[in-house]
């Protein structure tokens, strides 16, 4: 973190500073969380309910006072500043759209709350319109708009009176699934050409993979790991991660020895595997390997490249169209998944068949048990 | 509802036996009220129908009792102190219950239960229990047979009934409504005049009129309470059958009826304006 002489931070737009949040005084929903958002970035935070992701995003928009720690927006504490004075816009989970206006009144109220003139109320209301092509539904209620049309009525809303940091609690929980992903770009088009700075929060790993500059995975209140999605899905730092993001092969074992970056594991069933060390510390740590179940091939006989290779057999064989979705035993778990693609090169495959799969180093990494 | 073909003949009996008490319910719940208005057409006076009205004599039918109610010193005082006192209570009645609502709707609301029923115990208490207690009360601090004195009396009568219908109204609100103001910058005052209080007014609106109802057909607190100055309708009434028997009363209550027809109507096309634009209904 980039400190001046004065202590506030120079480079992030947000600023978690060592931020706890707790309801009965006992239990920590957030703990010591220290974040920083650029401006201009697009930051998900993504983690299963009751990670503490909403709480904190609550903490930042103001309906919840942190128990400790500072929350700086550009520099400024903003912990103790009422929420209407701050100056976020916000995306409401259910929309929250006033029932009792029109949509243009809806978009209008936050300007009118500043007090602006009515020629540029309306000028900025059909921009916003325009913005999220609703141009000609300003006159009507939001009971009349359909799911995916409120949604877009709520986001012009959150940006109409041009914030500087624009905050979404699962904006798109409610659409269905096509709605959703057509949804997930508009809004990725609209921080593109705005800048501004999204807080985006989301149980949906495929909206978080899809939309973000960075990921903050949250657990047990705590982020896991930050990164951007090719990271945080190649390079996953802890057993959460790789397990939440992704479908992830786990094998269980214990390290036997460590050379450089890689390590051996004596697996439970005895089998060794070399694997990438990420996130172990000295030999005799119980470790979990994993491995994406597209990284894994099946391999003929006699192939050298891959450092590991183990007989398997197959207990299960899913149809999915572009690819195979073949369930293994290998190394004493039966669980094992490997994506066999739908191609001609790829061998036939039937249930019983004792095939040899494999894969390379990089692509196994040794975790936390 | 139509009969199914299939019904057997007990069915059958019990379907039409069914109508035809619910039509006999009906006929017992409004007879009274109906009767009145014929009555207070009366042309001679006495509370039964003469043989000229029953023959449809415009003889029969006079408004004399109608003139003589405004014309009448005494009636005319206690319509105006009976719109004085409901108006006066049902406005403090809904203030307050509007107000006691939204803190009891609050989600974190210590004693929640034990301050809801301090606040609708007027309701339950018998009203003789409320009226002397409040006699006597009064009397010692200066209050009884005053207006202040009535007011707040019916102010305590009316207000469980706004707490009862806001606090309904407001299970259905959605409190992000709120947030979602304070977020685009409106101060909770701004936000509560804004948003809250146009989405709870029908719900303060049918209180409200409740409290007024209550106010104004009110008369055991107006006896003990209320002094010759602040004669309610119903306190007039009151005295009306048991000094000079009058058909008067029968044009006082034929108005009554009507007024508190047009009321409900009016509030219940008010409160279908509302839900229409909240959404709520169907186009």
């Amino acid at each position: 973190m980039l400190k001046t002489a004065d202590g506030v931070t120079e480079a992030g737009h947000v600023c978690f500073d060592n931020v706890q949040k707790s309801y009965d005084g006992e239990t920590l929903v957030v703990k010591n969380l220290n974040l920083d958002i650029a401006r201009g970035e697009f930051l998900t935070m993504l983690g299963p309910s009751g990670s503490g992701k909403t709480t904190c995003l609550m903490m930042l928009a103001g309906f919840e006072s942190a128990t400790f720690g500072e929350i700086r927006l550009d520099g400024q504490r903003i912990d103790n500043v009422a929420p209407h004075k701050r100056g976020i816009g916000m995306v409401f989970q259910n929309y929250a759209l006033f029932p009792h206006m029109t949509v243009a009144e809806n978009l209008a109220f936050p300007l009118r709350v500043r007090k602006m003139g009515q020629a540029d109320v309306e000028k900025r209301v059909q921009r916003a319109l325009d913005m999220v092509e609703l141009s000609e539904f300003g006159s009507r209620m939001p009971a009349q708009l359909s799911g995916g049309q409120q949604q877009r009525v709520a986001v012009a809303r959150a940006l109409v009176f041009e914030p500087q940091l624009v905050l979404m609690d699962e904006p798109l929980g409610a659409l269905d699934k096509n709605l959703r992903e057509q949804m997930q770009y508009e809004i990725k088009h609209i921080h593109e050409q705005l800048g501004v700075t999204v807080v985006y929060v989301t149980h949906d790993q495929t909206e978080a993979l899809t939309m973000s500059n960075r990921i903050a995975v949250f657990n047990d209140g705590k982020v896991q790991q930050l990164a951007s999605p090719p990271d945080l899905y190649e390079r996953p730092e802890n057993a959460f991660v790789a397990a939440f993001i992704g479908e992830n092969n786990k094998l269980m074992g214990k390290v036997e020895a460590i050379d450089g970056d890689t390590c051996k594991v004596v697996l439970d069933n005895g089998d060794k595997v070399t694997a990438l060390k990420v996130n172990v510390d000295a030999v005799g740590d119980r470790t979990t390997l994993s491995l994406r179940p597209e990284r894994v091939v099946i391999a003929p006989e006699g192939s050298a490249d891959l450092d590991n290779v183990f007989e398997a057999e197959v207990r299960e064989l899913i149809y999915l169209g572009d690819h195979i979705r073949t369930r293994v035993k290998v190394c004493g778990n039966d669980e094992f998944i490997v994506k066999v693609p739908n191609s001609s090169h790829s061998p036939d495959l039937a249930r019983g068949a004792k095939v040899r799969i494999g894969w390379i180093t990089q692509d196994c990494r040794a975790l936390d048990a | 509802m139509a009969l199914p073909s299939y019904a057997t003949r007990g069915e059958r009996i019990w379907y039409y036996t069914f109508r035809v008490i619910c039509g006999l319910i009906f006929f017992f719940l409004i007879a009274p009220i109906i009767i009145m208005v014929p009555l207070s057409f009366n042309a001679q006076p006495y509370f039964t129908f003469s043989r000229e009205m029953l023959t449809f004599n415009p003889d029969g039918y006079s408004l004399r009792w109608y003139e003589d109610l405004f014309t009448s010193q005494s009636w005319l005082r206690s319509i105006q102190n009976s719109f004085i006192i409901g108006i006066a209570s049902t406005l403090l009645a809904t203030t307050l219950g509007t107000l006691a609502a939204l803190g009891l709707s609050r989600p974190h609301m210590p004693y929640r239960g034990l301050i809801m029923g301090i606040l609708i115990s007027p309701m339950i208490v018998p009203l003789i229990i409320s009226a002397a207690g409040m006699f006597f009360f009064f009397s010692s601090v200066g209050l009884a047979q005053t207006f202040p004195g009535v007011i707040l009396a019916h102010t305590a009568l009316g207000t469980p009934f706004v707490v009862i219908t806001v606090t309904a109204t407001l299970v259905g609100f959605d409190h992000s409504l709120t947030r979602a103001a304070s977020n685009l910058g409106a101060s909770p005052t701004y936000a509560f005049f804004k948003i809250t209080m146009p989405l709870i007014l029908p719900g303060v609106i049918s209180g409200a009129l409740f409290a007024f109802i209550t106010s104004f057909d009110e008369i055991v607190i107006v006896l003990f309470v209320a002094g010759v100055e602040q004669r309610t309708i119903p306190r007039e009434m009151w005295s009306g059958i048991r000094e000079q028997i009058s058909p008067t009363i029968l044009a006082v209550a034929t108005i009554l009826v009507a007024l508190s027809i047009a009321l409900l109507t009016t509030i219940e096309l008010l409160r279908r304006r509302s839900e229409r634009i909240r959404g709520m209904t169907a186009q």
